[in-house]
């Protein structure tokens, strides 16, 4: 009995990290729509400035708990920082766009961190006068973990006051209800933003500072607080901060008695979690249907179809593809590989995102079911190559069917972590599943055979299947397919009283991209010799979505752009220094801040411009 | 012989309000019937009603004897309902053409092509529809940047490109100028003698309803409080009361 109730206790304490941090994700994207996944990255760095100042001031209480006032300010200064640097430039450019950019800060922090910090595992003090542990039913608890309990409620009554009470709250509430209304009144929205980014932000710093005396500060604490928190805000219910804290306390038990009830599958517990919850509760357990922002992308200009010289460029791009062989090395074959089918997986998400509106978090799983249905196949049944490949696109498909029967029936940020809970559970099976699938030791020896082994023969291939998908792809853009699709995004309302069953367009168009990625899967499986269960994993999915915003979400050919210059930097920067999330995060931002419509929509504006002219 | 939509006994709350209640009217071909009644009264919930958007608590809803109730939207506007909205919801990132072409390739049931571009299907027919509402020069236009005039008749035309028995519009004339208000109003006149169309729809200008319906219904905290001729709703006591404020 006694265990039990310590377990329950953990959880109290996991849940309150757990709800400092989202409910400061939730103000963020309750006022701003923008999905900050710096916000992990502010958790972070709020964890490695608390551990220097504690170092330094920890020996006193008072010392100890003006470390983490101190870290938790500097980390909200930091937000207000990014607020007023970048995104408030970028607040007219396509939805998104900002999540680009918040990308391009993650990896900046992480190598700035690296770089400050070193990337050894930082165990900090304790906190003074509460080293020590409390016998509850004979069983020792921490007294610090007593105190986190308390102090989850305190802010939330506190942030309660600041909401209910205060005019800058009421503003905030406001402006999270009707941004347009809001700035009609007076309220002059850039200043708001700064103070809401400033709060979200301290909030994530206090909860990586607290933090310090419970774990080792390291740098993979940002990706798994930021995936966790979108979870607490999305059961919670988007901007409730209520939701916010029950949804805490909630995965806060279900991960400290999960791992005793359910040990095979506790990497999934919470994503399954979610997925029951979403389906039951379209908004989240306390969210209301108003307060569900659409992230959908907003509706761009008309497809143009190439006309005139420009109608070849595909054809004359593939021409050039297929003739780089007769001049290049082999380690550039490889790598040209890689972007030719990344650039397949990139363009099967800008299906979802550039014409569905549908922004999908999870990707990687259709191209990492692709890239295990072929290696599978190779290693169990023995079979050929031409079969494996055949087979992943189809196995793809069929997961994507399957998930994506779920996920239509929600939109927005909604639909984005549905996507995200599938191809975690796709993930943790394939991660957890040795006997079948290897767990993380993968599979190896996915080799091609000899007619396709050399390096100029497997690139003509990946050439030819995955150029042929693109232009697949292309060719539906245009098509009746892609236009309905179209029609849902830009006005679900008109399409479902001119006869266009959205959902279920929605649904198949999930699957034709689950389908495209998985071919893009089983070619990667073949390029590489070996897949491993981080094809499916959260950066991979992240990567796809960063590859297409950079291209931009507006042109057909942006996902290409956008993958070639994503896997191209990224090779570049890996073989030529340390610092490449450094580098990729500055070219990002960069990027970001100069072609605000995306790499391909700059370029095509060039050139309309210089048509009409 | 029954008529081309007979409502009967509508009914429909949202928590405890009762929007509309125990609504029953009749529509034939070749009626403009216009539907009135202060703001709140319950016009589009009506309007919802009809053609699948919410269910109603009870009721019934025949069109040419058919029971529609509790088909989602788009089976109802396959079965020869086009509607217009109060707000107009068009595809944004098509031009005006392709927006109708959008409409045209849903009825042929072409909404699964993956090789022919949606832009070469059905290009006559839907230009010959632009013309017929006046948008034939702005065919190639971006939808998303015409004005809200210009929109409402592409509404229509989209709505005319199912070939519909029966056409709801919303407040056909909203934000329009007094001028363009009586040219669509009068479009619409001549599509309902040229197709023996049915339409219903609401307005809040005088002018437009009394110029252009043949028969007018009030509706009024969600009941129907008179029907007639555009003459004698004028004179009916309950209307002046409900527009003008009397007694109730």
């Amino acid at each position: 009995m006694s265990f039990y109730l310590v377990q329950f206790l953990s959880g109290l304490a996991t849940a309150a990290t757990l709800f400092l941090v989202s409910s400061g994700l939730t103000i963020v994207f309750g006022v701003t729509r923008i999905v900050n996944f710096a916000h992990g990255s502010f958790y972070m760095l709020g964890a490695y400035l608390g551990w220097t100042l504690v170092e330094r001031w920890g020996g006193t209480p008072l010392g100890f708990w003006g470390a983490v006032a101190a870290a938790s300010l500097a980390v909200g200064l930091l937000g207000a920082l990014m607020e007023v640097g970048l995104l408030r430039r970028l607040y007219r450019s396509p939805e998104l766009f900002q999540l680009l950019a918040t990308f391009g800060v993650v990896l900046v922090m992480q190598d700035a961190a690296s770089w400050i910090w070193g990337s050894e595992d930082l165990l900090g003090r304790r906190a003074p006068g509460l080293r020590g542990s409390v016998d509850i039913l004979d069983q020792p608890f921490p007294l610090y973990d007593l105190v986190l309990i308390g102090l989850g409620p305190l802010v939330l009554g506190l942030l309660w006051l600041l909401f209910n009470r205060t005019r800058w709250g009421t503003l905030v509430r406001a402006a999270t209800q009707d941004r347009d209304m809001a700035s009609a009144l007076g309220v002059d929205p850039a200043r708001l933003f700064t103070g809401v980014l400033f709060l979200g932000s301290a909030l994530a710093g206090l909860g990586g500072a607290l933090q310090v005396p419970r774990e080792a500060v390291n740098l993979h604490m940002d990706m798994a607080i930021v995936v966790e928190a979108f979870v607490v805000v999305v059961v919670g219910g988007m901007g409730s901060l209520t939701g916010a804290f029950v949804a805490s306390l909630l995965i806060g038990q279900l991960q400290a008695f999960g791992i005793l009830v359910f040990p095979q599958i506790t990497l999934v517990l919470v994503f399954l979690f979610m997925a029951v919850v979403l389906v039951i509760r379209p908004y989240g357990l306390l969210g209301r249907a108003e307060d569900a922002p659409p992230t959908a992308a907003s509706p761009g200009p008309p497809l143009i179809a190439a006309a005139g010289m420009a109608r070849w460029v595909p054809a004359l791009l593939l021409a050039l593809l297929a003739a780089v062989p007769l001049v290049a090395g082999d380690y550039a074959l490889i790598v040209l590989t890689e972007v030719v089918i990344l650039a397949l997986l990139a363009a099967s998400l800008h299906l979802l995102i550039g014409l569905g509106g549908l922004v999908s978090f999870g990707h990687a799983a259709y191209f990492g079911l692709g890239a295990y249905g072929a290696a599978l196949l190779v290693k169990h049944l023995a079979a050929p190559m031409p079969l494996a490949l055949a087979a992943a696109p189809l196995l793809a498909g069929l997961g994507a069917l399957a998930a994506g029967w779920f996920c239509v029936r929600r939109s927005g940020l909604y639909f984005a972590m549905l996507t995200l809970a599938f191809a975690q559970i796709v993930w943790s099976v394939t991660f957890q599943w040795y006997g079948f699938t290897g767990g993380d030791n993968g599979i190896l020896g996915v080799w091609p055979p000899d007619w396709a082994a050399g390096k100029a023969a497997y690139y003509w291939l990946t050439l030819a299947l995955a150029g042929g998908a693109l232009l697949l792809l292309r060719r539906a853009a245009f098509a009746p397919f892609g236009y309905t699709l179209r029609a849902g995004r830009d006005s679900a309302l008109r399409a479902e009283s001119v006869g266009i069953n959205v959902r279920r367009h929605q649904w198949l168009s999930f699957a034709l991209a689950g389908s495209a990625a998985g071919l893009a899967g089983g070619l990667y499986a073949f390029a590489k010799g070996s897949v491993f269960p981080t094809l499916m994993a959260v950066p991979v999915s992240v990567d796809a979505l960063v590859m297409v915003l950079m291209g931009g979400i507006q042109t057909l050919s942006g996902p290409v752009v956008g993958a070639a210059l994503f896997h191209l930097l990224e090779t570049e920067a890996m073989s030529r220094t340390d610092w490449w999330r450094l580098v990729l995060g500055a070219v990002i931002l960069v990027l970001v801040l100069a072609f605000p419509k995306g790499v391909a929509g700059f370029v095509r504006d060039l050139w309309t411009r210089g048509r009409e002219s | 012989m029954s008529r081309r939509l007979a409502v009967e006994n509508l009914q429909r709350a949202f928590g405890g309000v009762q929007a509309v209640r125990g609504v029953s009217f009749a529509l034939d071909a070749g009626e403009v019937l216009a539907l009135i009644g202060p703001n709140g009264a319950g016009k589009t919930t009506c309007f919802n009603l009809l053609n699948g958007q919410l269910r109603p608590d009870a009721g019934t809803v025949r069109l040419d004897g058919v029971d529609i109730v509790g088909l989602p939207p788009r089976r109802v506007w396959r079965m020869g309902v086009g509607r217009t909205f109060q707000i107009t919801a068009t595809f944004a990132s098509m031009t005006v053409r392709e927006n109708v072409q959008m409409v045209l390739l849903s009825v042929h049931r072409r909404l699964f092509g993956l090789w022919t571009p949606a832009a070469a299907g059905f290009r006559d027919e839907a230009m010959a529809l632009l013309e017929r509402v006046g948008m034939g020069a702005q065919a190639e236009r971006p939808c998303g940047v015409l004005a809200y005039g210009d929109l409402k008749r592409v509404e229509l035309a989209m709505a005319l490109a199912g070939d519909p028995k029966i056409l709801l519009m919303d407040e056909p004339t909203a934000g329009m100028a007094p001028g363009e208000r009586q040219e669509l109003m009068a479009l619409t006149s001549s599509l309902v003698r040229e197709r023996g169309l049915a339409v219903l729809f609401t307005e809040h200008d005088m002018d437009v309803v009394f110029g252009h319906a043949t028969r007018i219904i009030v509706l009024d905290r969600g009941q129907l409080i008179a029907e007639g001729s555009p003459d004698a709703v004028r004179a009916d006591p309950r209307v002046q009361a409900v527009y003008l404020g009397g007694a109730a």
